[in-house]
């Protein structure tokens, strides 16, 4: 099962819609409380960091009996130095951002946290693309 | 400790969440950052908080977090009330500042989450 949910760029006020339905959804399907957690957590991050940071992009959730897969794309503008933006504590975040209680610099570290596999590809002048994998025992 | 206790040891008022009171709560984690919230929260915690946007109820709901204690006297809007409501999350409110809260806490036993003291070392 492949469900592709929308992330508008700077629309703070639908952050967590995409997280929730998910989460919703895993639940339902019976996923242990502690991965869903995790698988939730990731998720929020990744969609909280499409509206804050991409210009748009989409967060894809793949579903089979063994493993959950979220994967984010955006259509830019791309993280110039990766290796930075994963360090805990630094953060390109806008101040509306940050007075909403976002943009401490730890959401790609929590992510990476959280799933099991995580990958990211992204250029300066490209899109982003992050893809994490959940195991499901 | 159930949410019954925690409302008598910092004199709070319920905002929303009347009938749960007897759940029982065996962490705290105090910040206005989401961020930080999203990053040490693991077990059912109670989060205590200054900040009052619907982003709170939004990152509890991700953590399975059941209850929320305002500090400060403040309380948010009816639209953020509502949406605790939905998710069956406990809001309280209190007095005291978010420091006072959480030492309050402390002293009666209950502790934040250990990943938070590996990550500051």
């Amino acid at each position: 099962m492949v469900d592709v949910y929308n992330v508008k760029a700077l629309d703070y006020g639908s952050a967590g819609d995409a997280s929730a339905t998910i989460k919703r959804k895993l639940k339902q399907l019976g996923v242990d409380s502690t991965i869903l957690r995790r698988i939730a957590v990731a998720s929020y991050e990744v969609e909280l960091n499409l509206i804050i940071h991409s210009l748009g992009g989409t967060l894809t959730l793949k579903m089979s009996p063994t493993e959950i897969l979220l994967v984010s794309d955006d259509i830019g503008p791309g993280i110039p130095d990766i290796e930075k933006a994963l360090q805990e504590g630094f953060s390109t975040a806008s101040e509306e951002a940050r007075n909403l209680g976002f943009g401490a610099g730890m959401g790609l570290p929590n992510m990476k946290r959280n799933a099991d596999e995580f990958s990211i590809e992204s250029a300066s002048g490209a899109g982003t693309h992050i893809r994490m994998r959940f195991q499901l025992q | 400790m159930t949410i019954s206790e925690i409302i008598k040891i910092l004199d709070a008022r319920v905002l929303c969440g009347e009938n749960d009171l007897e759940q029982e709560v065996y962490t705290a984690c105090g910040s206005d950052l989401m961020s930080d919230v999203l990053a040490f929260v693991k077990d059912k915690t109670v989060l205590i908080t200054g900040l009052t946007n619907v982003h709170v109820i939004r990152t509890a709901e991700m953590l399975d977090i059941h209850c929320i204690v305002f500090a400060r006297g403040k309380v948010p809007g009816e639209e953020v009330l509502e949406e605790a409501r939905e998710l069956g999350i406990v809001v309280l409110t209190t007095r005291h500042t978010t420091y006072t809260t959480c030492g309050l806490l402390y002293q009666m036993g209950i502790r934040g989450n250990n990943e938070c003291v590996a990550k500051t070392e």
